[in-house]
């Protein structure tokens, strides 16, 4: 009946995880009678859940990835705890099992659960304005691939309390991942939660190619798209391009697992180093699917408070596009050390050496943007300014450990694990904070408050710096990776450092946190009345903030990259038009939730052997696909007069505005903080 | 300048009723692109098995191998079933254009006897391969073979039960915009199915029973 899944599942013995489990039913049991309170349900599910609004399913990600990231950065400060703990004869506080899973979790999540759905949101929130379309080109495939990635995320954390998660670190590699040497569930869950959201990641890679190529605004050549949208374009590209590469190897490690083939097994002719080489031949295009978007990000930012526009366009977008097909040619850099010969090598490593120069590009346009520019030192500028000291260190290590030779003597040390958080935290985390205090306002029609905005920066900042140079040199000195203790107590005191770092960057994410409260708090005297908080120079800040449900009443005209800003200058942005049409629109639907909903079944009646439940979870995922094709109510057209009373209410706003201002087109008043 | 832009204006204005139609729903091309990408990511899931198989071809751990156990003539009946179903598949897509209901719905059943057929004759080989003792779990070779060949045979049974869907849809709401757009997507998806075949008759096949 229940398969493998019996009481014994559920970790009664170890206290960490039972606290774990405590908080989160509490926090669970709370959210729900508040909400149940505030008799939020039915506003929840019509204006959210079932949502195909672009704008909403964005802030959805975003929400739910910045949830995730404190159960990862949770992940986090448990290990550096463990490691400035457990040197020569102490043991720390967690044993090696548990230990590996947190290490595990912690990478699983913050790049699947976290950062993915970090740029995924932000796609989705800001694309569509920026190249002037009303949603998406499929409204209801970005509803189920929301609801196919919490899907994936439901498996991850129910691993947490019902059985174990996988202990093999975050790729698992073969054999160690095999049925022979991780025969509890663990495996299994990172099997299917990967599988579940991979496939919505799959699905919103094809929408937002179809949306971009297909949906522009009339006049809107490729060349004249703002470089978000196009680092949009590429990073989608690349997910359509190595996302099925992902999903092939991770069934075939099912296979092995469950139906007792040997593709990556020690026995019977298969072959570990080749999962190791499908699974990068998917995990090196990945880094660029995440650093791509926040680039294109930094490049916005940049060019609105530098008051210019963004130099070298054009080398921007060829820059982005070669690293998008060089990212495909590197991924051995990943295994040097695995003995593919001095030739194979010598190649990767010149590959990935020369993958270094358009990134040099961007960083060059980024520095000749701001010179001479009126530069402000807005939070996202503060972002973006952190990234550009902070990337160019993690790229020169990468560089460093380009050469093979090098890299023999580094690879699998704590010098690796600063490098790649050096990049992703330097370059990903940072960009989706900036992007988010840049965007915040389109989506909710207030701006985020200053002071803690900046007071997040510098912990963040400080705070990374402290926690991983240590590591740095930890490397340097022999330290390898994933240690659950370690005998050599010269060690020690860098751990405890890097512990300072994170508790530093831990106070970064609660000023966040309290960023958010105050601007809620305050979101009158924070209110965005023009639409344009920043003097933006792209589409999206033509219209109000927040967004009215259809994006655009008419689609704008374009005739040059920056059409927003010429329009600024020449006295034209805000003219009102003289009649409205009708909009067409997609209705909402709840076959994404029901989808997602059967999805996590599946999953979780996969992991646990349970059959019929797999049967019910996969019939009921087909059953409700093909019901929707029978659904042929599925939009309906806004009227024009209620565009016109929509848009009357936002030229009145506006006009109102621009009265009080002295100069209505340059950069409004802003709280200055120093 | 400003006239100019505001003379912009309004002739966005102007293309929205018809024009703003072309950037919404129901528009065929956008769905037949989305398809395209979809099956070159399809393409992309096949081109990993077939590298797998590649790698793993002769690794047959002393077990089974290609040239013992593929019987040709068996394989090419099969390879004939599903190239004679992209046939009927092109007649029921000729028929669509010409606008006959009727013909649409019995070429697909005709097409979908053709694709049963095929993958009938699929799951008996795996069977007596199983009986056989050349089951997917003996060696390396024999699983890649089995996933390879499975995971087409899996994608023409979504295909079948899709093919049923659009008989349906085809009787119920007739040829309208969305079951025409509908059955080009499964168009394309028939004959690219047929396009992978002919890749692991190829390789698969002929190659190792050489």
């Amino acid at each position: 009946m229940f398969g493998k899944l019996t009481l014994d599942a559920i970790p009664y013995h170890e206290p960490i995880v039972m606290g774990t489990l405590a908080a989160v039913l509490l926090g669970g049991l709370a959210t729900l009678i508040i909400v149940t309170r505030m008799r939020a349900w039915g506003y929840l599910w019509s204006e959210w859940f079932t949502s195909v609004d672009h704008k909403k399913i964005g802030v959805m990600y975003i929400i739910v990835a910045l949830v995730m990231l404190l159960r990862g950065f949770a992940d986090a400060i448990m290990m550096r705890l463990q490691q400035a703990m457990a040197s020569a004869d102490s043991a720390g506080y967690l044993p090696p099992h548990h230990y590996d899973q947190v290490f595990t979790a912690h990478g699983v999540i913050m790049i699947f659960f976290v950062a993915m759905p970090l740029i995924t949101g932000l796609m989705n929130l800001v694309v569509p304005l920026q190249i002037g379309a009303r949603d998406v080109a499929y409204p209801f495939l970005n509803s189920l691939s929301f609801w196919l990635f919490v899907s994936g995320i439901v498996l991850v954390m129910v691993s947490l309390f019902i059985g174990d998660f996988a202990a093999t670190g975050w790729l698992a590699y073969p054999p160690l991942s095999g049925l022979e040497y991780s025969p509890t569930v663990g495996v299994d869950y990172y099997i299917w939660a990967l599988q579940l959201s991979g496939l919505g990641t799959t699905l919103s890679g094809i929408n937002f190619i179809v949306t971009i190529m297909k949906m522009r605004t009339p006049g809107m050549t490729l060349m004249k798209m703002p470089v978000f949208s196009w680092t949009a374009l590429i990073t989608n590209i690349l997910i359509v391009a190595a996302f099925p590469v992902l999903t092939v190897t991770l069934a075939l490690l099912t296979a092995d697992r469950y139906l007792d083939m040997h593709f990556f097994t020690n026995t019977l002719g298969g072959n570990p180093m080749m999962y190791v080489n499908l699974i990068w031949i998917w995990g090196h295009p990945e880094v660029y699917i995440l650093v791509l978007p926040c680039f294109g990000a930094y490049s916005e930012i940049v060019a609105t408070f530098s008051k210019k526009p963004l130099f070298g366009y054009t080398s921007m977008v060829y820059a982005t596009a070669a690293i998008g097909v060089l990212s495909f040619l590197v991924w051995l850099h990943h295994f040097f050390t695995m003995g593919s010969g001095a030739n194979v090598n010598a190649f990767f490593g010149i590959m990935t050496m020369i993958i270094s120069v358009p990134t040099g590009v961007k960083l060059f346009n980024w520095l000749f943007t701001m010179y001479r520019g009126r530069v402000e030192m807005s939070v996202p500028m503060l972002w973006t300014i952190g990234f550009m000291i902070t990337f160019v260190v993690g790229g020169v290590t990468g560089v460093l450990m380009a050469v093979p030779a090098a890299d023999f003597v580094l690879h699998n040390s704590l010098f690796l694990i600063a490098h790649f958080h050096n990049v992703i935290i330097g370059g990903v985390v940072f960009g989706c904070m900036a992007a988010i205090n840049y965007w915040f306002p389109k989506a909710f029609g207030f701006r985020l408050n200053e002071r803690w905005g900046k007071a997040s920066f510098w912990c963040w900042l400080v705070g990374f710096y402290l926690a991983f140079i240590p590591l740095y040199i930890l490397g340097l000195k022999g330290m390898t990776r994933r240690m659950n203790h370690y005998a050599n107590p010269e060690w020690q005191p860098y751990l405890v450092v890097a512990l300072v770092g994170a508790v530093v960057i831990a106070m970064g994410i609660f000023f966040t946190v309290l960023q958010f409260y105050v601007s809620v708090r305050d979101r009158k005297k924070l209110t965005d009345p023009s639409g344009d908080p920043w003097g933006g120079r792209t589409l999206e800040w033509s219209i109000s903030s927040p967004a009215p449900f259809y994006n655009f009443a008419l689609l704008p005209q374009v005739r040059e990259l920056d059409q927003f800003w010429e329009d600024k200058q020449n006295g034209v942005a805000y003219v009102q038009p003289a009649k409205y049409e009708d909009i067409h629109m997609p209705r909402n639907t709840g076959v994404g939730v029901v989808m997602g909903a059967f999805g996590a079944a599946l999953g979780f009646a996969l992991v646990w052997h349970i059959w019929w439940l797999a049967g019910v979870g996969l019939l009921g995922m087909i059953g409700a696909f093909i019901a929707r094709a029978y659904d042929r109510d599925v939009d309906y057209w806004v009227p024009a007069a209620e565009v016109e009373r929509i848009e009357r209410s936002r030229h009145a706003q506006l006009q109102q505005f621009q009265t009080t201002q002295v100069a209505p087109v340059a950069a409004p008043s802003r709280q200055k903080v120093a | 300048m400003s006239s100019t832009a505001l003379s912009a204006h309004h002739g966005a204005l102007d293309g929205v009723s018809h024009g703003g139609d072309a950037h919404h729903h129901d528009d065929g091309s956008k769905t037949l692109l989305g398809f395209w990408i979809y099956l070159m990511s399809d393409c992309l899931i096949f081109s990993g098995l077939f590298a797998t198989f590649a790698v793993l071809a002769n690794a047959t751990a002393g077990g089974p191998t290609g040239k013992e156990l593929f019987e040709l003539p068996y394989v090419l009946g099969e390879t004939m079933l599903l190239l004679v179903s992209s046939v009927t598949f092109g007649m029921a897509m000729l028929n669509m254009h010409a606008g006959h209901r009727g013909k649409v719905i019995a070429w697909l059943a005709v097409t979908f006897l053709f694709g049963a057929g095929f993958i009938g004759m699929e799951v008996y080989e795996f069977a007596h391969l199983v009986h056989e003792g050349a089951g997917p779990s003996h060696s390396a070779f024999l699983s890649s073979y089995f996933t390879l060949v499975g995971t087409h045979g899996l994608h023409v049974t979504c295909g079948l039960i899709w093919l049923v869907v659009m008989m349906d849809q085809m009787r119920r709401f007739g040829l309208t915009d969305a079951t025409r757009r509908r059955l080009s997507c499964l168009s394309l998806f028939w004959h690219f199915l047929d396009i992978v075949w002919i890749c692991v008759f190829t390789f698969v096949y002929l190659r190792g029973a050489i």
